[in-house]
């Protein structure tokens, strides 16, 4: 194993793992939440889809609505560009996402949800599923990176 | 209103920090999965400033006897390791993997890069219906929103 040092950002890094880890835990103190993105999804296409979930979209679409400006809070404050380049084009962009979507639907949570959320109060059922996505998603970087 | 603003800058803060972390750069994602190449290991960071943050958040939390715009604090009480769990996270972190972007910084790159995120989040959005009919539905499952 090399570590890129290049690239490596301890500090941003941990910084903005802080926010996220604060940003849950506000939305449980305020609003009695838990902040796994896929299960927020989830909610509004379930209350679109079917009318027995009506009343809990609201808290959703707004949470939704603020993630999508924080990035754009983040550069105005900082007035830097938000680093960013794909790793993944074609075909592959759309059978990703549909597996993320899927596999989040069926494991019940995502990084957020089982990762941020789930660890933070010592669930094992959140540490297996944290276990077994970073076990998947490093064999897949493998085999893409590596073999293919 | 003083809790739709509260719920949007909760999301605001959320967003703002996926960006700060390096989570919404799918090649800093691959460079932390690539264990066996050349590894960065800033999302550890990510990873360890988050849990802890929650973990005092969730102490302090629980004490008390409801949040402050809501009735009650939407408790999890599943603790059972079935086969769903294993599939399911199986195969998010194949997707994980292969794209480099999973579905909090995918929601929170749309804007800044439509062309590039916006079919990966259409397709997340139809697995996650697609999920949500093979398992149920949350209404089969009322402790499964995590």
């Amino acid at each position: 194993m090399t570590i890129d040092f290049d690239s490596f950002t301890p500090l941003a890094s941990l910084i903005g793992g802080v926010m996220i880890g604060v940003a849950a835990l506000l939305l449980m103190l305020m609003h009695g939440r838990v902040m796994g993105v896929s299960g927020i999804l989830g909610g509004i296409l379930g209350g679109i889809l079917s009318s027995a979930e009506k009343s809990d979209i609201s808290w959703r679409v707004l949470f939704v609505i603020g993630v999508l400006a924080g990035p754009f809070a983040l550069m105005a404050m900082t007035g830097a560009p938000v680093e960013r380049a794909a790793v993944a084009s074609g075909l592959t962009l759309p059978i990703a996402g549909f597996l993320v979507g899927l596999g989040t639907a069926i494991g019940a949570g995502c990084t957020s949800g089982h990762g941020i959320c789930g660890l933070a109060r010592l669930s094992v059922r959140s540490a297996i599923a944290v276990g077994i996505f970073m076990t998947t998603a490093i064999i897949t970087v493998y085999i893409v990176r590596h073999l293919v | 209103m003083t809790r739709a603003v509260s719920l949007i800058l909760i999301g605001t803060l959320f967003g703002a920090g996926l960006a700060l972390s390096g989570m919404l750069n799918p090649a800093k994602v691959a460079g932390f999965l690539d264990l066996f190449g050349v590894w960065d290991p800033s999302l550890a960071f990510v990873m360890g400033g988050g849990v802890i943050a929650n973990f005092i958040g969730y102490r302090i939390t629980t004490r008390r006897a409801a949040p402050v715009f809501d009735g009650g604090f939407a408790i999890l009480t599943r603790t059972d390791i079935d086969s769903r769990l294993l599939l399911g996270a199986a195969l998010f972190g194949v997707g994980w993997g292969l794209a480099g972007l999973c579905p909090g910084p995918a929601i929170a790159s749309i804007l800044m890069v439509p062309g590039e995120v916006g079919l990966f989040v259409l397709m997340m959005l139809a697995g996650l219906a697609v999920g949500r009919m093979l398992t149920g539905g949350p209404a089969a499952r009322p402790a499964a929103q995590v």
